[in-house]
């Protein structure tokens, strides 16, 4: 068992050092359904199975044809014949495992007919190359049980993903380049003891040169403040004759030149962050104010709980700051001040952490220490339903209209795919796809589109050349837009699975022409 | 515009060659087997359908699939992460004659990504596993493997690919990738000859983020002209971890670099092996001591390895969409079905997705296709032949088969090749002139390439008479 252990950590070692092992957890718990393994869909599972997602399911219903196989890393040749789900399995089961894989040898609209609690079982559905309506369908079971409906859709060189979820909420949200939290415009009392216990002028030149700039700033703060009224430096002005400030703090050498002292240099340098009001962000602001936070009852999740908490803090212990982060960049220092000024901040967090642990229990029994360094970076998505994406009444007319201003731009593909879905609907096959349909299916796709756009109500015009484009695709799926796609998915699954790092809201599309991409709520 | 004569010359390129290899089929007695309908139907749209946004010199014909299947080479650098991706993508995109090359074996912390490889793989050379994978699993694909270094080829290796793609985790072995093909490229009268450029499409990944990029050498912005791309490696200074660590990262650095050279704790001559579970375990119990001496937390196993090994976290998903982008743009460069990526994509998927495409500009002054120039003296009268001497022979240079180039009245011109028999065999006279003879003047400028160095080095002709 130890064995097994060490060499699951070995072997997820790279990603761990992404998601943690509390991440990974997670994924080894989840069971994730995919319909349709199609090369999209096995592309997919395959980004999936290999950081060892704990069991999938693939439901389908089609034979596997000759041209499956061609763009399919997971079909073989003797697959062509077989079911595709159980070919598709026994490739994708072989990749690890570590991994338990099932395959249903139906279509999803069979099993939405004979048993659509199937789907409730799952922790994500990933949907690929279906028609509208069975997207529906699946949209509108998924909806009501909370399970989140991954669509993905490769079409020719365009790359179509939908994520359809009421609420996803996101704790470790592992923003990049987060501004650091220091406090020294509010200070916690522990903060400024330990400042006074500097003092700067009475300092050899060796612990002078080694004195961490967060002191620095905050020594030149005082000095600032009973000078200017209490005001700290507010314009560039300001700041900028704070920066002299310090830099005539530097030590002078018996000639007049001044001293190499590199931690003044940083000081000086990190002026701007030092100087940034601490106050709670607006997107956390807003979650305060959402109804969820300010109705706690029996039936609220764990993660609006854990925010009324971190919000009672606030108002309270707190006085208006979040939970201190409790951690500090890296700056020149000698070893011992540097950890000393670390574990003041250090403590306050945990300090603030048990405050809002305290909090929690009188809501819950639960605690919320992870909540307390990542309070900032709380984030919630909400994503439309498919019901009101297509609906004529909340269809998303702004944004579609807006972006169609660049006639270019990767809403008209996406456009197309809702023209090709009108087209499936009338005549039960996709435009083009055989050489002798491509050009008479271009007047019929286009009739698709204008009634697309009349319905919609949406005063935009479509270039010809697309129409063309989509007839000559042909509903191809070629194997690098599926991969390109099954990675871009799969990671957004681990996201759902997994409430670490923030997934897109709600449509994104990739163009492989061009190779760019966009990302729209629809 | 020089683009275009680019697709130009890379379509006649492989015309040329479909004629010769069909005949050689005839010889040969017939295709490959693991032929079966509709295999290509996916892809043979884009090939034989006309279209509004193909490249305009595309032709559309059933031709394409072939020269795909049967003549277009692809050299594939790197069967790891990108590598192991980039050979399926490219093998399922209609292309069966694939080289990969690489210098490792297989270990461990592989698997979770680099899916061609399974637990009884470990040890193994990366090239031959992942070869003999696709070759299996694709019908009628030809995997070569090589079990080397990229520097163990010369150019006559590299010169007979259509296009290269690198999924490489060094800067300095991109470097010398771009290098080799700056050097494989041959100019008349002023301009690139279009059929000695081969397409480098590079990528790259770490984390979430990626990029993936088109490199016409010659023509785009290279490796070198976009250096500042490339992130510093994190060097910690001397005094921090010598005397004043803070970090747990200080103290992990601090056993590496000075206790472990002092102590030689697994003998006189043996280096630290970062891959050997009991050095990693002794730099760990020291790098705890080292931690508890200054108060700091967070040593851990984990980190230590990471610290010594300068591991890079990595998943499969991003791997798989970068080597995607890079497949596609291997697949629009050999069907001319598409224009290709110009030139630079960056990806991110920390926070939703993000990509980004703009132009990398070349650099004036870049180090790798337009160098600051180093001096060289001769006399007006020396013979071409003579320069050449002072190239190979000389202590500092040690060239084996330069090729130089000038710029004379304004127009970049061929003096001498070796490598290429037909220009050998033109340029060959060239050798017995003077400098004066043929047209070079003082100050002037001199292109040399060679396998030596595979960046192409510029120097400046002084004359002494």
């Amino acid at each position: 068992m130890a064995a097994t252990k060490a060499s699951k950590e070995q072997k997820y070692d790279r990603q761990l050092r992404l998601w943690g092992d509390h991440g990974q957890e997670v994924l080894e718990n989840a069971h994730v359904c995919l319909i349709n393994a199609t090369a999209s869909g096995t592309e997919i599972l395959k980004n999936l199975v290999l950081p060892g997602i704990g069991a999938f399911t693939i439901i389908d219903g089609h034979t596997v044809l000759g041209e499956d196989v061609g763009n399919n890393f997971f079909l073989s040749q003797n697959s062509i014949g077989r079911n595709r789900a159980q070919a598709a399995t026994e490739l994708l089961q072989e990749l690890n495992s570590d991994v338990s894989g099932n395959f249903v040898e139906e279509s999803a609209d069979q099993l939405l007919d004979n048993d659509p609690e199937f789907f409730h079982r799952f922790s994500i559905v990933i949907g690929v190359q279906l028609s509208e309506s069975t997207r529906l369908r699946l949209g509108s079971v998924l909806w009501a049980v909370g399970v989140p409906f991954l669509v993905c859709w490769t079409y020719g060189l365009m790359g179509y993903m939908r994520l359809v979820v009421k609420e996803h909420t996101v704790i470790e949200s592992h923003p990049d380049n987060a501004l650091e939290d220091l406090r020294l415009d509010r200070p916690f009392s522990e903060l400024t003891d330990h400042i006074q216990s500097y003092q700067l002028e009475s300092m050899e030149k060796k612990d002078h040169s080694h004195t961490p700039w967060i002191v620095i700033i905050a020594k030149f703060l005082e000095t600032w403040l009973t000078e200017h009224d209490g005001q700290p430096p507010k314009n560039y002005k300001e700041k900028e004759a704070f920066r002299q400030m310090i830099r005539e703090g530097i030590l002078k050498k018996e000639n007049g030149v001044r001293e190499d002292e590199e931690n003044f240099e940083e000081a000086v340098k990190n002026v701007n962050t030092a100087l940034n009001p601490t106050k709670v962000p607006s997107s956390v602001e807003d979650l305060f104010n959402s109804e969820q936070c300010t109705n706690i009852t029996s039936q609220s999740a764990a993660f609006w709980v854990m925010l009324r908490a971190v919000k009672e803090f606030v108002l309270h212990e707190g006085k208006g700051c979040l939970p201190a982060r409790g951690t500090i960049p890296d700056m020149i220092s000698d070893s011992q001040r540097f950890i000393n000024l670390q574990n003041v901040y250090r403590d306050k967090a945990l300090q603030d952490a048990a405050a809002v642990a305290k909090h929690v229990e009188s809501l819950l029994q639960t605690t919320g220490k992870v909540l307390g360094k990542n309070a900032a970076f709380l984030r919630v998505v909400h994503c439309r339903s498919l019901a009101e994406e297509y609906a004529v009444e909340s269809v998303n007319k702004d944004e579609i209209t807006s972006c169609m201003d660049s006639p270019d731009s990767e809403m008209v593909l996406y456009l197309m795919l809702r023209s090709v879905d009108r087209f499936y609907q009338q005549h039960s096959r996709y435009p083009g796809v055989y050489n002798y349909q491509v050009e008479e299916d271009i007047s019929k796709l286009k009739l698709c589109v204008t009634s697309l756009l009349q319905e919609y109500n949406l005063n935009v015009s479509i270039k010809d050349d697309y129409i063309h484009e989509f007839c000559r695709y042909g509903a191809a799926e070629p194997h690098t837009v599926a991969a390109f796609l099954g990675g871009a998915a799969a990671q957004e699954v681990i996201k759902m699975v997994s409430h670490q790092f923030v997934p897109f809201n709600n449509t994104f599309i990739y163009n492989a022409m061009s190779q760019t991409s966009a990302t729209y709520q629809l | 515009m020089i683009e275009r004569c680019f697709i130009l010359s890379f379509r006649e390129k492989k015309t040329r060659r479909v004629v010769a290899l069909t005949e050689k089929m005839v010889v040969e007695g017939g295709a490959g087997d693991g032929e079966w309908e509709g295999r290509w139907n996916h892809i043979q749209k884009f090939l034989e359908r006309p279209g509004p946004f193909t490249h305009p010199d595309f032709e559309a014909s059933s031709e394409s699939l072939q020269f795909m299947l049967e003549t277009c080479k692809v050299l594939i650098i790197g069967a790891g992460g990108l590598g192991c991706e980039l050979l399926k993508d490219v093998a399922l995109s209609g292309f069966h004659n694939i080289h990969v090359v690489d210098m490792d074996t297989i270990d461990l912390s592989n698997l979770n990504r680099q899916f061609l490889f399974r637990l009884k793989d470990v040890g193994q050379p990366k090239a031959e596993v992942a070869a003999d994978f696709i070759n299996t699993r694709i019908p009628g694909c030809c995997v070569v493997p090589h079990f080397k270094k990229i520097q163990d080829f010369d150019e006559t290796f590299y010169r007979q690919f259509h296009i290269i793609v690198c999924g490489l985790d060094s800067v300095i072995a991109r470097r010398w990738m771009n290098g080799m093909l700056l050097s494989l490229l041959v100019y008349e009268d002023g301009v690139v000859d279009p059929s000695s450029i081969i397409p480098l499409i590079d990528g790259g990944t770490e984390g979430f983020k990626g990029n993936a990029r088109v490199i016409l050498p010659g023509i785009t912005a290279c490796i070198d002209c976009t250096l500042e791309l490339y992130p510093p490696q994190i060097n910690f200074p001397m005094c921090t971890i010598a005397s004043m660590p803070r970090l747990p990262e200080h103290c992990v650095e601090y056993v590496r670099m000075l206790l472990w050279p002092k102590d030689k704790p697994f003998g006189d001559t043996v280096g630290l092996d970062g891959d050997d579970p009991e050095h990693i375990k002794w730099v760990y119990q020291r790098s705890l001591e080292r931690a508890a001496e200054f108060s700091i937390t967070g040593v851990t196993y984990r980190l230590t390895q990471g610290v010594v090994k300068r591991i890079i976290p990595a998943v499969a998903s991003t791997n798989a969409v970068i080597a995607a982008a890079c497949a596609t743009e291997v697949f629009k460069i050999a069907s001319s079905a598409y224009a290709p990526l110009n030139n630079y994509m960056v990806f991110n998927d920390v926070d939703g997705l993000y990509t980004y495409t703009f132009e990398a500009e070349r650099k004036d002054n870049c180090s790798a296709c337009s160098q600051v120039p180093l001096d060289m003296r001769f006399s007006s009268s020396s013979t071409l032949q003579e320069v050449l001497d002072y190239l190979t022979e000389s202590s500092y240079l040690q060239m084996k088969s330069p090729a130089i180039t000038a710029s004379v009245e304004g127009k970049n011109k061929t003096l001498y090749l070796q490598t290429v028999a037909s220009i050998e065999q033109r340029t060959r006279p060239n050798l017995s002139k003077t400098l004066k003879e043929l047209g070079l003047a003082d100050g002037q400028e001199l292109a040399v390439a060679d396998v030596t160095t595979p960046q192409t080095m510029l120097f400046r002709l002084s004359f002494t008479s």
